[in-house]
């Protein structure tokens, strides 16, 4: 277990510590204001190099973190992997390396491969490496900015500031995942960080969707789906990759819609207090009616907002930090 | 003429071993006995607590030539079984093109003929080992081919599986099956359970194996062809085997290296090196295979060396070919497995294997000479002196094989091949090729 992402790389968060993930939402925090600023900069990574490279398209992920890296004031690679030297069949350790030769200080890697950031950290060990989502594996940003995100709409609900609250606000939470749980880095990233910082994580999906292993992962499993969403306290909707062939999984998209879709009729099961999350972009209509995506209390918008500062902090503290034992 | 002595080692027979000193000439055991006089000008080779007892034979090597001379070629693969002690490994025919006619199998049998070791070679079952139509099989066994195999792909289809079995009978041939159900199997990276969820990496489940080793046993009942099962990694296939075995079925079986001192949490560093097929398993496995192999449900052991060119095993885990190597360090793993057993060592790696693939008896034909014999005089001189007690330590970086993907780099390893004697000619001495 590692309590501090200062001055190393953000891999895998079911290797952090409550400690180590409470603090990116702390220093998130402190992040926040600069959005609201006319010149939204910070001098903290003044002068440091960050390359972005993405395997795997993905619109908002990149420009959040792209976003983040610029207000830090650092300067970006964009590597356009489809337009590159890839393409030409330059392996994944060829490319690495010639980027490592131009200068940087932390690499945001996007691939399809489970695994392929940890790799690329052993190809580049002065490198910091921030993983953007690797195949099946780890989604960690995501599953930072979700916990981010829950952790400001608690607080601001009872009128204290998220900053100082550590994770005494997701003890004994009930917090729901539904879908497609087998094939979801985003799945294995949000539980890692809500079993971490003590929530109480249960999971419902068609039986195909589920991890064979599941007894062994830190979760219930919810038999009854409309059961569990009278009592949660979150609801977290899974996107249905059907791009990745997972539709093959159930019968039909309108089957998973009537079986473990948010549909209007479900969604009036919700206590009032309840919030729903999705990790985007929305197959609207098929993990959530439309009405549900812009119910009040959905908090979808939020957790898009809440990219840039959650992402900020996880470069500021990687590539600024420093481990303890160094300081 | 060339002679040879081999003083003082545990002659390894079929039931015990005996103290005795092997006299060769010109590539002929022609005396066993105690306290042998040394010949004129001949070399002594002290085999002092060494086991002496017939060369090691691989089932299951793939030599990469024709097509992947940048992973392996016949000539360096074969120094590779050298240094492991084998005698005579069979070239698998996952080839580019494969060994599917008589041309690339005569064109691997001829560079065979100038390796440091017999090379033998497997035909494919089917055309472009595409599991549609069957590979000439007549004319392959007509050159010497005896084992058949579509390995790296499982013959899916069980209506080309059987009328594959009834076509080989006659011809005194035996098919072999890498027991894969590609439906359950593909697009799978490694062994399916926690630690393939946990990476994020996609299963191949022991539940393929099963279904088609199932399956094969009755194809098997009902054509009363003789089947060997490659690489079994189950232990739900291994109990088919054995309770197919107690009924009499003409079935064998083969377990590798790799399987039997490896499991599944050898993957969790997305190290491709660990990456094949069947994939390293759970513990539970593992530890059916080990007790297989002590309690004879299998035959053989046979390494399923895969090399592959280094770049290639860089690769993100799911882009990254299968296959490990094997031939350099599958005596020592398989002396730990055994124990102190000699005649059980020399039963898998080489008189179960020969027998197999009928290598018992020399072939003129291919130029093979004749492995895992009894060591009396008369035999060909293909033998090797195996230290049960020297302790090393595997290093990727003096592989006689072209590759480097061994999984064994820095293990420690008890048991050591001090010389192997191809046709009375000593090519390995204390791990050099002569």
């Amino acid at each position: 277990m590692m309590d501090t992402i200062r001055g190393g790389n953000l891999i895998d968060l079911g290797a952090l510590s409550r400690e180590a993930i409470v603090e990116v939402l702390d220093t998130a925090e402190g992040f926040v204001e600069v959005a609201s600023r006319t010149v939204k900069k910070v001098p903290a990574l003044s002068g440091r190099v960050v390359a972005s490279l993405f395997y795997e398209e993905s619109t908002r992920t990149r420009l959040s973190f792209e976003t983040a890296a610029k207000r830090l004031s650092a300067d970006v690679l964009s590597l356009a992997v489809a337009s590159s030297s890839v393409k030409k069949g330059e392996s994944l350790r060829d490319t690495i390396a010639t980027i490592e030769a131009l200068g940087i200080d932390a690499v945001i890697l996007r691939h399809r491969s489970s695994g392929a950031a940890e790799q690329v950290s052993r190809y580049v060990p002065h490198v910091r490496v921030i993983n953007a989502g690797d195949g099946l594996h780890q989604h960690p940003t995501q599953g930072l900015l979700d916990a981010f995100t829950v952790r400001r709409a608690l607080a601001g609900r009872r009128g204290v500031e998220a900053l100082g609250t550590g994770a005494s606000l997701f003890e004994g939470l009930r917090v729901l995942i539904v879908g497609d749980i087998r094939h979801s880095r985003v799945a294995r990233s949000d539980i890692d960080a809500y079993a971490a910082l003590g929530a109480r994580v249960s999971v419902a999906g068609p039986a195909t969707l589920l991890p064979d292993d599941l007894d062994e992962w830190p979760v219930e499993v919810a038999t009854n789906l409309d059961t569990a969403l009278e009592r949660a306290d979150v609801v977290s909707l899974l996107r249905l990759q059907t791009e990745r062939g997972t539709g093959a999984f159930v019968p039909s998209l309108r089957e998973f819609t009537s079986t473990f879709g948010l549909t209007e009729e479900r969604a009036a099961r919700l206590r009032p207090e309840a919030v729903v999350m999705h990790p985007g972009p929305i197959n609207r209509g098929v993990e959530l009616d439309s009405a549900v995506a812009d119910l009040p209390a959905s908090l979808i918008a939020q957790q898009v907002a809440s990219g840039v500062p959650v992402r900020m902090a996880v470069l500021y503290l990687t590539i600024a930090g420093r481990a303890k034992e160094e300081r | 003429m060339t002679e040879l002595l081999i003083r003082g080692g545990w002659v390894v027979g079929e039931a015990a071993s005996v103290r005795a000193d092997v006299h060769v000439r010109d590539g002929v055991i022609v005396a066993v006995g105690e306290d042998l006089e040394v010949p004129d000008g001949a070399r002594v080779i002290e085999a002092e607590g060494s086991w002496v007892g017939p060369g090691f034979v691989d089932l299951h090597t793939h030599l990469r030539e024709p097509g992947g001379e940048a992973a392996e070629t016949v000539a360096s693969g074969a120094r590779a079984a050298a240094v492991g002690g084998f005698t005579a490994i069979v070239a698998m025919p996952n080839t580019e093109p494969a060994i599917d006619s008589v041309d690339t199998a005569a064109y691997v049998l001829s560079r065979g003929r100038h390796a440091v070791v017999d090379v033998a070679v497997a035909g494919a079952i089917t055309v472009g080992r595409r599991g549609e139509h069957l590979a000439p099989m007549a004319e392959l066994a007509a050159l010497g081919v005896r084992l058949f195999t579509d390995d790296g792909a499982v013959v899916q289809d069980a209506a080309v599986m059987r009328r594959a079995l009834v076509y080989a009978r006659p011809l005194g041939v035996r098919l072999a099956q890498h027991a894969e159900d590609a439906s359950l199997a593909d697009p799978g990276q490694m062994n399916e359970g926690p630690v393939s969820s946990r990476l994020g990496l996609i299963g191949r489940p022991t539940l393929a194996e099963d279904v088609i080793v199932a399956r094969d046993i009755e194809l098997v009942r009902a054509t009363g062809a003789p089947l060997h099962f490659l690489h079994l990694s189950s232990a739900r296939a291994l109990a088919l085997v054995e309770a197919a075995r107690a009924e009499g079925l003409p079935i064998t079986a083969e377990v590798t290296p790799h399987h039997l001192s490896l499991d599944e949490s050898a993957c969790v560093a997305y190290d491709a090196t660990y990456k094949v097929n069947p994939p390293l398993r759970g513990n539970r496995d593992v530890a059916a295979v080990r007790d297989a192999l002590r309690r004879g449900v299998v035959d053989a052991v046979a390494t399923d060396h895969a090399p592959h060119a280094p770049e290639t095993k860089d690769r993100p885990f799911d882009e990254a070919p299968s296959g490990v190597l094997g031939l350099e360090h599958a005596a020592a793993l398989v002396n730990e497995v055994i124990g102190d057993d000699p005649v059980r060592l020399f039963a898998v790696l080489s008189r179960e294997p020969a027998r197999i693939a009928q290598l018992r008896g020399a072939d003129a034909r291919v130029g093979l000479s004749a492995h895992g014999g009894a060591i009396v005089p008369g035999e060909d001189a293909n033998l090797v002196v195996f230290d049960p007690e020297a302790t090393w330590v595997a290093n990727r970086e003096i592989l006689q094989s072209r590759a480097r993907n061994t999984p064994y780099h820095g293990r420690q390893l008890r048991g050591r091949v001090r010389t192997t004697v191809v046709r009375g000619e000593v090519v390995v001495h204390e791990g050099e090729v002569q």
